[in-house]
């Protein structure tokens, strides 16, 4: 199977200036390669620098040394090097991720938050807008909720708005940080389904998932952070 | 994003001093077309300074801008003959002031301001001319009856959004802006920013936006500058430089911002 | 300077003695070089305003120290001067400044438009056109087209040295919204031989078809601002317009009282206390001819419209 994402020798240490430079070592020669088709389930204690992880390999936080390499449009990038114009271009076309929390754009209805990944590539309107209502159904976010704004949508509301936008899309790779900790058993359910069928579709996953029911059903493998950290 | 290979403008070690007193100094980025990049950094950081030496508002001291034109490809601007200057800064280029009576032309209609740059670069039909007013102040939603009336009659958020209009009529691919929503109201800066973003995407503009709002560039932006006594001490894309800043002076900054 | 129009002997008005203790034409020779090299320059860049060194005057700023000094640096003994102010021979401000002239030279005066070899005029270019080897010389108050809508000097200047009139049009712009055409009455903005932008003076735009491809010299000087500018015989001159609202000048529907001229510009008159008014030329000289050539006479009206016509001229000041 072909790999679609390294990660190699990744370090990453905090360092708090407002607190005297008091210093975090989260990660530590941390290497980690995924094929198309895996689910890798990433695992160790709380605060071992699991999420840190997969924010490390999105391009969101930058690590001190080592190298996250993408298989982008036929060619290997290094994020930790690239300029951002690169990384905004992955993150449109190769890369999804699903966030503990939302970052809720203000004012723009939950609709056009899950159509954007699409219509930004070019589709029109109207058949973003198909695709997105097609989603939204599945994953039982009430219509009357379509039209407003995420904002003052319940936790569980809001993952599913999250989902939905990472799910519009077929990405290579998608990252999921706790995709279903907002959710109920039967949305919970249907998330485990959705993620299934991306896997079936040959897209590389990483994830964190607190629930033991969800990480069985997904993962076709585990990472233990704490491990990697004492190498 | 689609990518041309060149970039839109490349700016190389571009200081500004007045006198013994350093504006910025050793400035050097380049810009993609099609991107927003925020210069955040408080008072005194030199950004307004660097903003208003990159639009040639003010001469630089030392350094190199370069900037890919549309049909001559790159030039040294700062070498360009002043005529040629004018041109690409009412053409090409746009540049949008914190505050918007610097920007306009106080004493002549909504309608003249849009229309002074299609006038300046010889349009010569009044219809043309009328048919531009009413597109572009719908765009940036002001009644369009209000084409005839002076400015002075406006608010602030309407003049601000006239005086994007008045820049974007010619359709430019870099605009400056210097804290475009400083001064409004939140609820009118918010229609702003969501105007701004609507026109990004919409026309593939370049912006460099100026502030001290980091709100304003997680919203705007993907990549950031961040500024402190006119020198560079942090960039990078806009969520990382927030999310995981590394200067001490960006964690001042982001640990500053009171979350609404 | 010498007289080309070579006129009849029998049509050559008398010569009146100089007044002691003053140069010939007021200005000393050293003035009247500067000037004339001013004129020359003016004339090489057509519609360009030029600096001059503007002298003290015997009448006030404003009354048209300008157009009088270059008419004082160009006459010589063999001149023959008309000057008018609105069309006009004989309103006081006209009688002044030939008073001045002829205390000063003794050069011969003519109300006869094609007699003279100068024209010095005020708000108006004479209805009989003029020939090669004449020179007009207008009043201007403010030299510059742009100043109402650009009061700093700088910018007016780099405005004309780029030719980045975008500015003027904007004006132009402003009148059709606001008024449905172009309202500017007077002194309305031209562009000189294809280049440079320039302000006519504050003649009534029914005149500038007239300066364009003159075969007379024309002359602007402006005293209180200081600049002096030309346009040489046979230049192209044009209105600014839109390609959808085209230039246009005025036109009455009465003809003129006096002469029946339905041609020329009209002044209205207010002819008694109960406001009856009548229309009639503005240009004396021009009215006069017609009169004559018809043998029409005055108009039956019981008025005396000299009288009124000097009134006019002093309210109008």
């Amino acid at each position: 199977m072909e790999i679609r994402l390294q990660a190699v020798d990744i370090h990453k240490t905090f360092i708090l200036h407002l607190q005297g430079g008091k210093r975090l070592n989260v990660l530590k020669r941390v290497d980690l390669t995924v094929e198309a088709g895996e689910c890798v389930a990433l695992t160790g204690p709380s605060g071992i620098g699991k999420s840190t992880f997969l924010k490390i390999l999105y391009g969101n936080y930058k690590p001190d040394s080592g190298r996250v390499l993408i298989y982008h449009l036929g060619q290997w990038i290094n994020t930790v090097e690239a300029e951002p114009y690169q990384i905004l271009d992955i993150r449109r076309s190769t890369i999804g991720y699903v966030s503990q929390f939302l970052r809720v754009i203000p004012r723009v209805p939950a609709i056009e938050i899950v159509m954007e990944p699409l219509q930004r590539l070019g589709l029109s309107v109207q058949e973003c807008r198909v695709r997105a209502e097609e989603l939204l159904r599945r994953l039982n976010l009430s219509e009357s909720l379509w039209t407003v704004s995420p904002t003052t949508f319940s936790g569980g509301e809001q993952q599913r708005v999250n989902l939905a936008r990472s799910l519009i899309y077929p990405y290579s790779i998608l990252l999921l940080d706790e995709p279903t900790a907002s959710l109920d058993e039967k949305n919970r359910a249907i998330v485990v389904q959705l993620i299934q069928e991306a896997k079936r579709r040959g897209t590389a996953v990483v994830g964190v998932f607190h629930d033991r029911t969800v990480r069985e059903a997904l993962a076709t493998r585990y990472f233990n952070l704490s491990m990697e950290e004492s190498g | 994003m689609t990518h041309l290979k060149e970039p839109l403008l490349k700016v190389m070690g571009v200081t500004k001093y007045f006198g013994d007193r350093v504006g910025c100094r050793d400035i050097s980025f380049e810009l993609w077309p099609g991107e927003v990049l925020g210069i955040v950094g408080e008072s005194g950081s030199g950004k307004t300074t660097l903003l208003n030496t990159l639009s040639f508002h003010l001469e630089p001291t030392r350094g190199t801008i370069l900037y890919w034109m549309e049909e001559e490809g790159p030039v040294n601007v700062g070498q360009l003959p002043e005529s040629k200057k004018r041109h690409l800064m009412r053409t090409e280029w746009g540049m949008v002031r914190q505050n918007p009576r610097e920007g306009l032309r106080m004493r002549v209609s909504a309608g003249a301001n849009i229309g002074e740059r299609l006038m300046a670069i010889g349009v010569r039909h009044y219809g043309r001319i009328r048919a531009e007013v009413q597109r572009w102040l719908e765009r940036v939603e002001i009644d369009t009856d209000r084409a005839n009336d002076l400015p002075e009659t406006f608010s602030g958020g309407m003049l601000q959004r006239l005086q994007i209009a008045r820049n974007l009529v010619s359709r430019p691919r870099l605009v400056f802006m210097d804290e475009p929503t400083g001064g409004l109201d939140v609820s009118v800066q918010a229609r702003l920013l969501d105007l701004l973003r609507a026109l990004v995407a919409e026309l593939h503009l370049s912006l460099i936006i100026v502030t001290h709002d980091l709100g304003v560039v997680r919203l705007l932006s993907h990549r950031l500058l961040v500024m402190r006594q006119g020198e560079i001490v942090e960039s990078g894309l806009t969520d990382q430089v927030l999310d995981d800043p590394h200067h001490p002076y960006t964690q001042l900054l982001v640990s500053s911002v009171i979350q609404a | 300077m010498r007289n080309p129009l070579k006129l009849q002997s029998k049509e050559k008005p008398k010569k009146t003695p100089i007044q002691e203790g003053y140069n010939f034409a007021y200005l000393d020779e050293g003035t009247k070089r500067m000037i004339r090299r001013t004129i020359l320059k003016a004339i090489a860049i057509p519609g360009h305003q030029v600096p001059f060194g503007s002298r003290e005057m015997p009448l006030p700023l404003g009354w048209g120290t300008g157009g009088i000094q270059i008419t004082a640096s160009l006459i010589g003994p063999d001149d023959v001067l008309k000057v008018i102010d609105q069309g006009a021979d004989d309103t006081t401000n006209a009688v002044s400044i030939k008073k001045l002239f002829i205390k000063t030279t003794g050069v011969s005066i003519t109300e006869k438009t094609e007699q003279a070899t100068l024209i010095q005029t005020r708000h108006r270019i004479p209805e009989t056109p003029l020939r090669e080897g004449q020179v007009i010389i207008f009043q201007v108050p403010i030299p510059e087209p742009l100043r109402f809508l650009e009061p700093r000097e700088t910018e007016t200047r780099k405005i004309h040295a780029l030719a980045d009139y975008g500015l003027m049009y904007v004006k132009l712009y402003e009148d059709i919204a606001t008024h449905g055409r172009i309202a500017t009455a007077f002194m309305y903005p031209v562009l000189v031989h294809h280049r440079y932008i320039a302000s006519p003076s504050p003649i009534p735009r029914f005149d500038n078809p007239k300066m364009d491809r003159m075969p007379a010299l024309q002359l602007f000087g402006a005293g209180r601002e200081k600049r002096i500018y030309a346009i040489p015989p046979y230049t192209t001159v044009k209105s600014l317009d839109f390609e959808d609202h085209p230039f246009e000048v005025e036109r009455w529907d009465q003809e003129c009282a006096l002469c029946g001229s339905k041609e020329s510009y009209l002044d209205e008159i207010i002819k008694d206390d109960l406001g009856g008014r009548l229309f009639v030329c503005s240009d004396t000289d021009y009215c006069q001819k017609r009169r004559e050539r018809a043998k029409k006479g005055v108009s039956s009206e019981v008025v005396d419209i000299e009288a009124l016509r000097m009134r006019k001229g002093d309210e109008t000041r």
